[in-house]
């Protein structure tokens, strides 16, 4: 039998080359021919390391994080000392020094932007990363045991579902008040609120796996539980996941400018894009610049993880490769 | 009664000696990422009224592709005509508007689908659906379009018609849903049915009521019926004459006994010879060895070279024309005398 | 084919209902499907048994409950002596070990998101005294040999292979436990023409080579012809018709069977129009309310008063040498396929 390649019956939907075509052309192929045998995560990973949208979202998201640890790296000025803000220059525009000018309060934009971004970014990756496991997991399972496991679970989740975001967000918060957290209680409002909606996807992409003869076939050889899981289920239930999880990020950060400017969440002299939208909202029309400037730095973040997110969905789908 | 701008639709009785239905090299190809498939590829065939003409062939081989255009479904793009003509009744098909086109389709040339399920509306009634052919295209009122809907039904032997008129699809078993996609494609009385696999999805004992209602119905009105199939034992029994597809191509195309007496090309003999047979119970059978081509990769040549136990080196180099056997038989092989000696490879 | 008479499958009253519930929080059983409804059959070593019946006569049910992924309602499933639907963790693991399945579908039944080593390897991931770790890659690469695939393919994914090589793929996997028994569930349905010999002959080849017995589901009543030895006929959760290949289609003594085989279209048009065609009427009844007594007197022409109140039993009737299911049953050779 040859192995070339073959057409599917349906012309609008023609196969992409194979792999070893693909490989063929750049010089040295980093996998021997048979020696290693090649695994999903580690063709993931191989194919993922050539894709630039991938390494521009990388690029992007490392910057990111070292301005959120490091930011005096970026900035000279630190929004938090009293000398920097000037009422009398308030809403003044660029100038030397300042080259976002300054907000409502006479404080540099720019500096304020950088060191804004720690609370905005661990806000929104770390409820991003605690919805998609929680949710996820539970989804996981839900979807795989099915029968009472799945009943529980999902009505469980319709009661969160049945809650008003920010009522709700308001609600924890204040019950927390007094323990301190920080912006933490932010992380843990905003993720008790949306895992809900990451479960529900993954149980459904599961579901409809779960029907598949392979993973029957997969029972039929004996297969556990969890092998079925984390070996059927997982991989090809994982892409939808991927995608809301990413695009949540943004609204995570988004979020929590909602809830810093109803009181709760992070607090003045705190800073975060969220709050600095906030606060620069009133003026938009006189001074664009304090609200623009942390409002580019947030698309940015949201867009540089929505492209990871789809670079890892499509790595992970042999087909794309 | 039908005609809204006469001077540019076919005429009803046809022209002279014109066929009801002509292909002529027709060509169809989809741009893909990949690069461009060549789907069909110079395909020709007639058919005339009552007649039935089975194509045979396998997924890829163009088959039901080369019906999409003739209905005009295709969409374009990915897909492109480069070439070739649809003559209906002498008009080429390919040649009127948009306009126009919706006025051929549907209603004198109709098709019906493999999977009558995804065919029909889930959300409206079987009633509805059958009668809107008559609301859209002949105006006719809400309860006259029923009453037509319940004859139909009927005429293609659902118990108890007037009782369903309002179930949904659904609520059907497949042979009974075959039964409302048949009512639905002969409501307007076509000149030209197309059925692409239209009993692939179904049981032989419902396979076999179904092509007998084809067939009556047929014979009633006299229609051409184009049957796409892969089964070799449907066109036995039903076709008037076989056009084979690989590759895009028609390879053979012969009445219906001729072919199954002697075929002239090596796929149409490999396939024939493939079907198990009680007297070689027990023995290998006989594989045509291989797979399909790839369209985006087509061989030079023959496309069936590479399988084929016939080949010479002028297979790999010449593509084989469509040489004429007899009046009504045609081979593309450079070796068909081979072949239809039964040299046995 | 090598047919030692050694028993390694014995099928006795297997009965699987589904049952039809109604409600949410308070289940309640308002009937049940009775998809396979008092199956009896044997298998020998090196045998094939071919399964035929139209969709909803219960052989997919049938061959999930061999299989082990259903348990039945009752009845038992006895692999060499031991009883299979009875079986339970390790046990049953180990069990399986000897009964594996090919399936219809060669596009879904192999996980898009695991290389065909993965794929293959995966009995021995999950049967680890089966082959040592380190031999696992080796074996892997026989197996694709062995079904006519290039070894160094390993590290390929499904949709880079054919419809005809995943099947080959699929049926690698299947191999992969060394069973005595693997059940066909349409493993040529879904494929080419041209491709369906191949597979076949493959499945005989291999038939040959390691002495597997097939119980070979299909519904192309030529493609079982050809390669079983006994064929069983079914119609709504029952066997109607059990006997040695050429009793079936040359001395057909049920109804419902004559009706399937002469429904067959015969790939040769030569005196088609004088062909004895027996068309039934209307489609099977559902299998949650079959009817009294024979279930296929509602479609059948010779049905008499008996059939409502009586169900005729599976068992050698006056006039022919194999059992069948039907007070009136007459052996008529119909012309058919094959």
């Amino acid at each position: 039998m040859s192995d070339t390649p073959q057409v599917e019956p349906v012309p609008q939907e023609t196969r992409t080359l194979t792999k070893d075509q693909v490989v063929a052309t750049p010089p040295p192929v980093k996998r021997p021919k048979e020696a290693r045998p090649a695994s999903l995560w580690g063709d993931a990973w191989h194919d993922l390391r050539r894709r630039p949208m991938f390494i521009v979202s990388l690029v992007l998201i490392a910057i990111l994080l070292v301005m959120s640890f490091w930011p005096s790296l970026f900035s000279s000025i630190d929004p938090f000392s009293a000398r920097t803000c000037e009422l009398a220059t308030a809403r003044q525009g660029p100038s030397p020094g300042h080259l976002f000018g300054r907000d409502n309060q006479g404080c540099d934009v720019y500096a304020r932007t950088i060191y804004g971004a720690r609370n905005s970014i661990v806000i929104g990756v770390t409820t991003t990363l605690i919805t998609a496991i929680v949710g996820g997991l539970l989804g996981l399972m839900a979807g795989t045991r099915g029968g009472v496991v799945d009943t529980v679970t999902s009505r469980i989740t319709e009661i969160f579902f049945a809650i008003p975001s920010i009522l709700g967000a308001l609600l924890i918060t204040a019950t927390f008040r007094d323990q301190d957290l920080g912006i933490w209680i932010v992380v843990i409002a905003l993720s008790i609120l949306a895992w809900p909606m990451t479960f529900r996807i993954m149980r459904a992409a599961v579901i409809t796996a779960r029907s598949q003869d392979f993973v029957i076939a997969a029972r039929a050889l004996g297969a556990s539980q969890s092998r079925i899981m984390f070996r059927h289920l997982l991989p090809n239930a994982l892409a939808p996941v991927i995608v809301i999880a990413t695009i949540n990020l943004g609204g995570f950060i988004a979020a929590e400018a909602a809830l810093s400017f109803l009181g709760v969440g992070v607090q003045s002299p705190d800073i975060s894009w969220g709050l600095m939208i906030a606060d620069a909202r009133n003026r938009f029309l006189e001074a664009p610049l304090p609200l623009v400037f942390p409002a580019v730095f947030l698309s940015i973040t949201v867009l540089a993880f929505i492209m990871m997110g789809d670079a890892v969905r499509d790595a992970l789908d042999p087909k794309l490769r | 009664m039908r005609k809204t701008s006469p001077d540019v639709l076919p005429a009803e009785g046809g022209l002279g000696n014109e066929p009801l239905l002509a292909l002529e090299d027709l060509h169809v190809e989809f741009g893909t990422r990949a690069g461009i498939v060549r789907a069909v590829n110079g395909v020709s065939y007639t058919l005339d009224s009552g007649e039935t003409l089975a194509v045979l062939g396998e997924s890829g081989s163009g088959k039901s592709v080369t019906a999409q255009a003739i209905m005009g479904i295709l969409d374009m793009p990915p897909a492109r005509i480069p070439k070739g003509e649809i003559r209906f009744r002498g008009t080429d098909l390919l040649k009127l508007s948009e306009e126009a086109r919706t006025q051929v389709r549907g209603q004198r040339i109709a098709m019906i689908f493999q999977d009558a399920l995804s065919a029909l509306n889930p959300v409206f009634t079987v009633g509805w659906q059958i009668s809107e052919m008559f609301r859209v295209h002949r105006g006719m009122s809400k309860r006259d379009g029923m009453a037509k809907a319940v004859e139909l039904m009927d005429k293609v032997r659902i118990p108890a018609a007037r009782q369903r008129l309002n179930d949904y699809p659904h609520q059907f078993s497949g042979g009974m849903r075959q039964r409302i996609m048949i009512a639905m494609a002969i409501a307007l009385d076509p000149e030209v049915l197309i059925a692409d696999e239209p009993t692939t999805a179904l049981d032989v004992t419902v396979q076999a009521q179904i092509m007998e209602l084809l067939a009556e119905l047929q014979r009633e009105s006299n229609m051409g019926m184009i049957l796409i199939t892969h089964d070799l034992g449907v066109v036995a029994d039903v076709a008037d004459k076989i056009a084979v597809m690989y590759g895009g191509r028609i390879v053979e195309n012969a009445l219906v006994h001729d072919i199954y007496k002697a075929p002239a090309h090596p796929y149409t003999k490999g396939l024939l010879e493939s079907i198990p047979r009680v007297d070689l119970k027990g023995q290998e059978l006989y594989a045509i060895k291989g797979l399909p081509p790839n369209l985006l990769d087509m061989p030079p040549g023959c496309a069936f070279h590479p399988r084929c136990p016939y080949r010479q080196d002028n297979c790999v180099t010449d593509v084989p024309p469509l040489y004429e056997i007899s009046g009504t038989r045609n081979s593309a092989c450079h070796y068909w005398r081979e072949v239809l000696d039964g040299d046995n490879r | 084919m090598a047919t030692t008479g050694e028993r390694i499958l014995e099928v006795r009253d297997l009965v699987k209902h589904f049952p039809l519930t109604q409600g949410i929080v308070m289940k309640r059983q308002i009937g049940a499907i009775k998809a396979v409804d008092g199956v009896s059959f044997d298998l020998d070593r090196g045998e094939t048994l071919g399964i035929v019946g139209e969709s909803g006569c219960g052989k997919s049910t049938l061959a999930k409950v061999l299989m082990a992924l259903e348990r039945p309602t009752s009845g038992s499933v006895m692999i060499n002596g031991r009883d299979i639907a009875k079986a339970k963790g390790g046990e049953l693991k180990r069990m399986r070990r000897n009964i594996q399945m090919v399936m219809q579908d060669p596009y879904t039944s192999l996980n898009p998101r695991m290389t065909v080593g993965d794929i293959v390897g995966e009995p021995y991931d999950i049967h680890t005294e089966v082959a040592p770790k380190g031999d696992r890659l080796r074996k892997v690469q026989e197996l694709l040999e062995v079904v006519g695939l290039n070894p160094d393919h390993i590290n390929r994914y499904p949709h880079q292979f054919s419809g005809g090589q995943r099947q080959r793929i699929g049926i690698a996997r299947g191999l992969a436990l060394q069973p005595e028994i693997i059940v066909c569930d349409e493993p040529v349905s879904a494929l080419d023409v041209s491709i369906q010999a191949q597979v076949i002959n493959l499945l005989e080849r291999l038939q040959n080579e390691f002495n597997l017995a097939y119980i070979f589901i299909a519904h192309d009543l030529s493609v079982v012809r050809h390669i079983s030895d006994r064929v069983a006929v079914m119609y709504l959760g029952k066997v109607v018709e059990l006997g040695k290949d050429i009793e079936i289609y040359d001395k057909p003594a049920h109804p419902y069977t004559q009706a399937l085989l002469s429904a067959v279209p015969v790939p040769d048009p030569e005196g088609r129009e004088q062909r004895e065609r027996i068309i039934l009427q209307g489609d099977p009844p559902s299998p949650a309310n079959p009817p009294s007594g024979c279930r296929f007197r509602t479609r059948c022409w010779k049905a008499q008063e008996i059939c409502a109140t009586e169900e005729p039993l599976l068992q050698i009737r006056t006039g022919t040498q194999h059992e069948s299911a039907c007070h009136f049953a007459e052996t008529h050779d119909v012309v058919h396929v094959g």
